[in-house]
């Protein structure tokens, strides 16, 4: 579904992302992790063409990503931090969205907001909202739309353990209806659960894509945050 | 597109900062009419505040928009959007807004008072560099990153555009007054929207030798018809440049 050939990323003279190569099918569920400032943001922010690489190509259902937009229809995003406009209010924001995406969306998914409550606070302003409140918005937005591919950056930082659980669970449910999803996490003991697949990236180059199953025979461990990080302080990602 | 310009507006009609403009530039052109018993003069006097405030405001109100935007901007590059709607969008609903703005803090004023030609000429030059600024501010914006340093710039631009430039023009007709340089000068002026839209209103009036030298230049040289033709295509070019390199820029910028 997506498809990442020799991309490169620089800023100035700092190589964000160095010849990544990946391949991401439907029904995939992958994590993409490694350490900070490894490029985990930025190459999600290319896939979303919010970042412009320097070289490489993305191919999203076998259309070249760029210049073009139509393709973001298919993509719930939940960002790492989620900035809004300071003087809208919740409703606003959510109820602007739904107005942009109204043409490709038949039937918006709004169980995120109804289990986060987030009608009783529709009209909060953005800037008093808490870290954590800010994140239910980001969430419940990317879901919103039924997207064939969530790309979730860190979805439970911050995120208080009922509303992560709650997070956790819509993630589930919606790989078990066979979209792709994409999260970025530092705690991997959550995504044991969730994901299939294991993408680490370390000073912008890719280690390893191996799936769940591989790297816990490799490893000869049963958990998932074990197993990696016996990978990574072995440093044998090759065999 | 017209959703997005839908929510700036919106946006922007909720800061209340376009409302005391209005509220300012009425006020101030109703003071200026009532004051001068002679209404060429007062059309004079509001020249000269439109020629200074509308740039101002233009420039800086939307600089700062742009980068308070920078939130709403990066939530809606996320989403099923053409880069350009969003920039385009931006570009007018500032324009609007302002002009909108402009046509009825100073624009009824004006109609009350000198209803005629020269009057709505002065509007027309009014909402021309509410437009120019505007996309001048989007150039300013885009290409720096740092808040501080981008309003700066603004700054120094609508300065630059405002003063200095009348200086340097002043200071080289006096250094080269023995010379044939009226065409030159002419030149020049058409490179700064401010002097040539205080032109394109002084050659409408009979007091253009009281208002600086360029104009009293300018004079000579272009005829009515001739004169207002060539001005607005220069007009025209300065807003479209600016909003051209920007919306370039913006395209290939990383959010």
């Amino acid at each position: 579904m997506i498809s990442i050939t020799d991309l490169s990323k620089k800023y100035g003279k700092l190589k964000v992302l160095d010849n990544i190569n990946l391949e991401f099918v439907k029904g995939d569920s992958i994590a993409l992790i490694g350490p900070n400032g490894s490029g985990k943001t930025t190459l999600i922010k290319c896939i979303l063409g919010m970042v412009i690489p320097q070289k490489g190509n993305i191919i999203f259902d076998k259309k070249n990503i760029v210049n073009s937009w139509k393709y973001r229809s298919n993509i719930g995003y939940m960002p790492q931090i989620g900035r809004y406009p300071d003087n809208m209010t919740i409703g606003h924001v959510i109820n602007m969205m739904k107005d942009i995406r109204k043409s490709e969306t038949k039937e918006f998914d709004q169980e995120l907001i109804q289990q986060y409550k987030l009608e009783t606070m529709f009209d909060k302003r953005m800037s008093t909202l808490s870290g954590g409140t800010r994140q239910k918005v980001s969430a419940s937005l990317a879901f919103l739309f039924n997207s064939e591919v969530l790309i979730l950056d860190e979805p439970t930082a911050g995120l208080d353990p009922v509303s992560s659980e709650i997070l956790k669970n819509k993630i589930i449910k919606e790989r078990n209806k066979g979209k792709l999803i994409l999260i970025t996490s530092h705690i991997l003991s959550e995504l044991d659960e969730i994901i299939n697949k294991v993408i680490y990236l370390q000073d912008g180059k890719l280690k390893f894509n191996k799936s769940i199953d591989e790297i816990k025979n490799h490893t000869g461990e049963g958990k998932l945050s074990k197993a990696i990080a016996n990978l990574i302080l072995n440093n044998n990602f090759d065999e | 597109m017209n959703k997005i310009l839908k929510y700036v507006i919106l946006d922007i009609v909720r800061n209340k900062i376009v409302l005391s403009y209005i509220a300012f530039l009425f006020i101030i052109t109703f003071g200026v009419f009532n004051l001068e018993d002679n209404q060429s003069k007062g059309l004079l006097s509001t020249l000269n505040l439109v020629l200074f405030i509308v740039p101002l405001v233009s420039i800086i109100f939307s600089t700062v928009y742009i980068y308070n935007s920078s939130e709403f901007i990066e939530l809606l590059l996320s989403q099923p959007l053409k880069r350009k709607t969003i920039w385009l969008s931006l570009f007018y609903g500032l324009s609007i807004s302002l002009i909108i703005a402009f046509v009825i803090g100073t624009g009824i004023p004006i109609l009350i008072f000198f209803p005629d030609f020269t009057g709505i000429m002065m509007i027309i030059v009014g909402v021309f560099l509410s437009l120019i600024f505007v996309s001048i501010s989007l150039l300013a914006a885009v290409y720096t990153r740092d808040k501080a340093k981008g309003i700066g710039i603004a700054i120094l631009l609508w300065l630059y555009f405002a003063l200095v430039f009348d200086g340097i023009i002043l200071f080289l007709t006096f250094q080269l007054a023995d010379y044939p340089i009226e065409k030159l000068i002419m030149a020049i002026s058409s490179l700064n929207p401010i002097d040539l839209s205080r032109i394109a209103v002084l050659l409408r009036l009979d007091d253009s030798a009281l208002m600086g030298y360029t104009g009293a230049v300018f004079k000579e040289f272009l005829g009515s018809v001739t004169g207002i033709v060539i001005s607005a295509t220069i007009l025209i070019l300065w807003f479209l440049v600016p909003l051209y390199f920007s919306l370039r820029k913006f395209k290939n910028k990383d959010l």
